[in-house]
C-alpha cells in the first residue's frame, strides 16, 4: 500500500459564513477581551493578526471549545488568553512540542500554535522542524516582527541582513532564515505567507491552514514599528504597513518556486525585500495522528486485553 | 496476581500503565532507554500513544500538552537528560499539570558514566528548576517497589496536580527480579479534580481560596475555557491574571500555595520504612538500592550486639524531617550511606540540628555498591 499516493477524502462543503460580520460580534463569539487592558503597543500588528485568526475561526466554522492553542514567551504570548479556546502558555519556544502532545492525545481537537519568530525559529527551532517532519495536523502561526520585541528589540533569526536592532547597532551581520523555506525543507505539507497589511488575504491563508489535513505553517509578517521600524527609518505603524504593501507580490504562481524565497537585506546601501505572499507550498502526505491510529489498532488487535497484568 | 520476571525499567512502565498512563513521550538515554522501548510497544497495545521526541525538552513539552487534554502522561530520563528537563519541570509544576517523570539516575556530572549507577540527583529533584518550586520525589529500592511506587506516583500527581519525580537508579532499572504483579483492574486509580460547575461559571484552572487548595482543572476540549499557564496565575477567586496583570499578592499566593498544598498533605505523601529504630543507638538512614545494604548492616550489627536500626526513606521530597527525628529518639549516631558525596546527609543533618546526634556518611561515587561491612566499619568508628 503506497500511502503517499492516497487521494484524500473530499472535504465537506464549506459553511457559508459572513466575512463582513462586525468585529464586535466576532469578539463576542470567539474572544474574551477584558475592557480595561490590552497588552500590545499602540499600532502593533498583533491586534490585526489576532482579528484575522478570529475571522479565520469563523470562516472555518470551528467549535471554539474544541480549539486548543499553545504558545510561550513573546509580545504575542497573551493572545492565546484572549480567545475562548483552550490554551497552554508555557516556556519560551516549546509551542510545537505542546501542540504535538495535545494533538496526539486528542486528535479531535483543532490545534494551533501562536508563536513569535524568535520563539519559533530560534529557541523553538528544533520542535518546529520535527513537528513539520511528522506532518502532524497542527497549524503553526508565526508572527514575524523581525526582532525579539518583548525584550526590547534584539535581533532574531529573521532580522534582515544589515538592519539595525539593539544587538546589531552596526547592522545585522548574519543572514536571516526564510521561515517558509525552512518549513518546506523540514517537511511541512502546507506553507503560506501573508502580512497584517493584507487582512482579507491573511484571513484566508489562516483559514486554509486550519482546514488543511497535516502540518500547516503560516508566516505572518507583522510590523514592530516601535522597535525595528524606528531603528530602520520606519517609525510609524503606517510606514511599515506601506512597506509591506509596496513590496508584496500576491500571486506566487507567477514566480518560479526557487525565486519565492530570498534572504531579506535592509540597510542604507542595499535593499532586497520582496514578499511573495500566498500558499507557497502544498503537498498531500500521510498525517501522523491517522498513521498512529492505524498502528495502534494493529497493536490492540494483536494483543487483546494486554492492559491486564 | 501474576508472577513475572521483570526488568526494573519494565516495572516502571507497568506501574505507569496500571495507574492509567496512556501517553508517553520519550528520548533515548542510558540507563532509562528500556522504558522508552517498552512504552513504544505497550502504549499502542493498551490504546495509548508513544511519541519519540526530538530532545528531552520536547518530551516534557509533549507530555505537558497531552496531560492538559486530560490524558495521564509520563516520561523518563537520566543524567544530562534530566538536566535539560528541569526547564519544563518547573513550568509544569507551576502550571499544575499532573505528570510523572522517572529519573533512572546514572553516575557522574556532565555526560558522566552512562552505564553506571548513582544517587546524585537528590538535590536536583528539589532545587533543579528555576524559581521557588516545590518537589515531590519518591525513591524505590526494589523492582517490585518500582512498580508499586510508580502507581502511587501517578495517583499523587493527579490528586495534587503536580509533577512527581520517581528517583530510580541505573542499578535498579537494569536489574531483573521476580515480581508479583497485581491485577491492574484491582488497583486504586485516582483522577485529577475536575470542575463541578457548568462552563459559564468556571473561573479557571487556578481558582483557589486557601493555600492548601488543589483547584479543579478542566480538560482541553471538555467544553470549558481551560487555560494552563506557567506564568503563575493562581489567585484567590480565580480569573486569568496573565491578561489582568500579576499583583504582588497574586505572586505570593501562587508560590506559597504550590508548597502548602504538598506540606498540608505531608502525612499522606510521606512514605518510609523503619526497622528496629525504637531502641536503636545507631540509625542508618538511606534510600533506594543503598537502603538494602543498610538493612544488611543492621542485621549484622544486631548479631554483634550493637543496637542498630534502619530508616528507609521512600518519600525524599518534601523531606520528612519529623520522621527522621522520630526514628532517632534514642540514637547516639546516624550513618547515612549513599552513592554521592553527602546530599542526603545534609538533609538529615538539618532535620537533626541541635540534637547532639553524631551524623556521618558512607559515600561512594565510583558506582560500586556500598557493602554492609563498610557501614559496620563506620558504625564501630562512630560509636567508639
Amino acid at each position: 500500500m503506497n500511502l503517499h499516493n492516497e487521494i484524500p477524502a473530499a472535504r465537506p462543503a464549506r459553511k457559508k459564513t459572513d466575512l463582513q460580520r462586525p468585529l464586535d460580534e466576532l469578539v463576542e463569539m470567539y474572544a474574551n477581551i477584558p475592557a480595561r487592558q490590552f497588552r500590545y503597543c499602540p499600532g502593533c500588528g498583533l491586534g490585526m493578526a489576532q482579528s484575522a485568526i478570529m475571522r479565520a475561526f469563523h470562516r472555518v466554522g470551528v467549535d471554539i471549545t474544541k480549539v486548543a492553542t499553545a504558545g510561550g514567551s513573546g509580545c504575542y504570548s497573551v493572545m492565546g488568553h484572549y480567545y475562548k479556546s483552550n490554551h497552554i502558555h508555557g516556556s519560551h519556544g516549546r509551542g510545537c512540542a505542546y501542540a504535538v502532545g495535545m494533538k496526539l492525545a486528542r486528535p479531535e481537537l483543532t490545534v494551533l500554535t501562536l508563536q513569535g519568530d524568535g520563539d519559533l525559529l530560534a529557541i523553538g527551532g528544533n520542535h518546529f522542524i520535527h513537528a513539520a517532519r511528522r506532518n502532524i495536523d497542527i497549524t503553526v502561526i508565526c508572527f514575524n516582527n523581525y526582532n525579539f520585541g518583548d525584550t526590547g528589540g534584539q535581533f532574531a533569526p529573521t532580522t534582515p541582513l544589515g538592519s539595525k536592532t539593539e544587538t546589531s547597532t552596526q547592522g545585522m551581520p548574519e543572514p536571516a532564515f526564510d521561515a517558509c523555506k525552512l518549513a518546506i525543507g523540514a517537511g511541512a505539507s502546507f506553507v503560506a505567507r501573508s502580512t497584517v497589511a493584507h487582512p482579507a488575504h491573511l484571513t484566508k491563508m489562516i483559514a486554509d491552514a486550519i482546514e488543511w489535513k497535516g502540518f500547516a505553517f503560516v508566516e505572518v509578517l507583522q510590523h514592530c514599528h516601535v522597535l525595528w521600524g524606528r531603528r530602520n527609518g520606519m517609525p510609524e505603524a503606517m510606514d511599515m504597513m506601506r512597506f509591506y504593501k509596496d513590496n508584496s507580490v500576491l500571486n506566487p504562481s507567477s514566480i518560479p518556486e526557487d525565486e519565492r524565497f530570498d534572504i531579506p537585506i535592509y540597510n542604507e546601501d542595499e535593499k532586497n525585500v520582496k514578499f511573495v505572499l500566498g500558499a507557497l507550498h502544498k503537498e498531500q502526505r500521510p498525517e501522523f495522528t491517522e498513521e498512529y491510529a492505524k498502528l495502534r489498532a494493529k497493536a490492540m488487535a494483536k494483543a487483546p486485553g494486554k492492559v491486564k497484568s | 496476581m501474576t508472577k513475572r520476571l521483570l526488568l526494573g525499567n519494565d516495572a516502571f512502565c507497568e506501574g505507569l500503565i496500571a495507574a492509567g498512563v496512556r501517553f508517553y513521550a520519550g528520548y533515548p538515554i542510558t540507563p532509562a532507554t528500556e522504558i522508552a522501548e517498552a512504552m513504544s510497544r505497550r502504549m499502542p497495545e493498551v490504546g495509548g500513544t508513544y511519541v519519540q521526541m526530538e530532545d528531552e525538552l520536547g518530551s516534557m513539552g509533549a507530555i505537558m500538552g497531552a496531560s492538559a487534554t486530560g490524558v495521564k502522561s509520563a516520561t523518563a530520563s537520566a543524567g544530562p537528560g534530566m538536566a535539560l528537563m528541569q526547564n519544563e519541570l518547573g513550568q509544569a509544576i507551576v502550571a499544575e499539570i499532573p505528570l510523572v517523570v522517572i529519573n533512572v539516575q546514572r553516575a557522574g556530572p556532565g555526560i558522566g558514566n552512562a552505564t553506571r549507577s548513582g544517587q546524585m540527583e537528590v538535590m536536583q529533584a528539589r532545587y533543579g528548576a528555576n524559581g521557588e518550586v516545590p518537589a515531590l520525589a519518591l525513591a524505590p529500592s526494589t523492582v517490585e517497589e518500582a512498580f508499586s511506587l510508580t502507581v502511587k506516583a501517578v495517583n499523587l500527581s493527579e490528586k495534587l496536580r503536580t509533577v512527581v519525580i520517581v528517583l530510580g537508579e541505573g542499578m535498579l532499572g537494569l536489574q531483573r527480579a521476580v515480581v508479583d504483579l497485581p491485577d491492574y483492574d484491582k488497583i486504586e486509580v485516582l483522577d485529577r479534580p475536575h470542575p463541578d460547575v457548568p462552563p459559564g461559571e468556571f473561573l479557571g484552572n487556578y481558582n483557589a481560596n486557601e493555600l492548601s487548595d488543589v483547584p479543579p482543572i478542566a480538560d482541553f476540549g471538555s467544553g470549558y475555557k481551560s487555560i494552563v499557564s506557567s506564568v503563575g496565575i493562581s489567585r484567590r477567586g480565580g480569573g486569568d491574571i496573565s491578561v489582568l496583570g500579576l499583583s504582588e499578592d497574586d505572586q505570593d499566593f501562587t508560590i506559597r500555595r504550590l508548597h502548602q498544598k504538598l506540606l498540608d498533605r505531608k502525612k499522606e505523601i510521606t512514605l518510609f520504612e523503619d526497622l528496629m529504630t525504637d531502641d536503636a543507638e545507631v540509625v542508618y538512614i538511606a534510600f533506594g538500592t543503598q537502603a538494602l545494604s543498610a538493612i544488611g548492616a543492621m542485621h549484622e550489627a544486631r548479631a554483634r550486639g550493637i543496637k542498630a536500626g534502619v530508616l528507609r526513606l521512600i518519600t525524599i521530597w518534601p523531606f520528612p524531617d519529623e520522621v527522621v527525628r522520630g526514628c532517632c529518639k534514642r540514637a547516639r549516631a546516624v550513618v547515612v550511606p549513599e552513592m554521592n558525596l553527602g546530599q542526603l546527609r545534609l538533609l538529615v543533618g538539618n532535620a537533626l540540628a541541635n540534637t547532639g546526634i553524631k551524623i556521618v556518611g558512607v559515600n561512594r561515587v565510583d558506582s560500586v555498591t556500598i557493602t554492609p561491612a563498610q557501614i559496620l566499619n563506620k558504625t564501630t568508628e562512630v560509636l567508639s
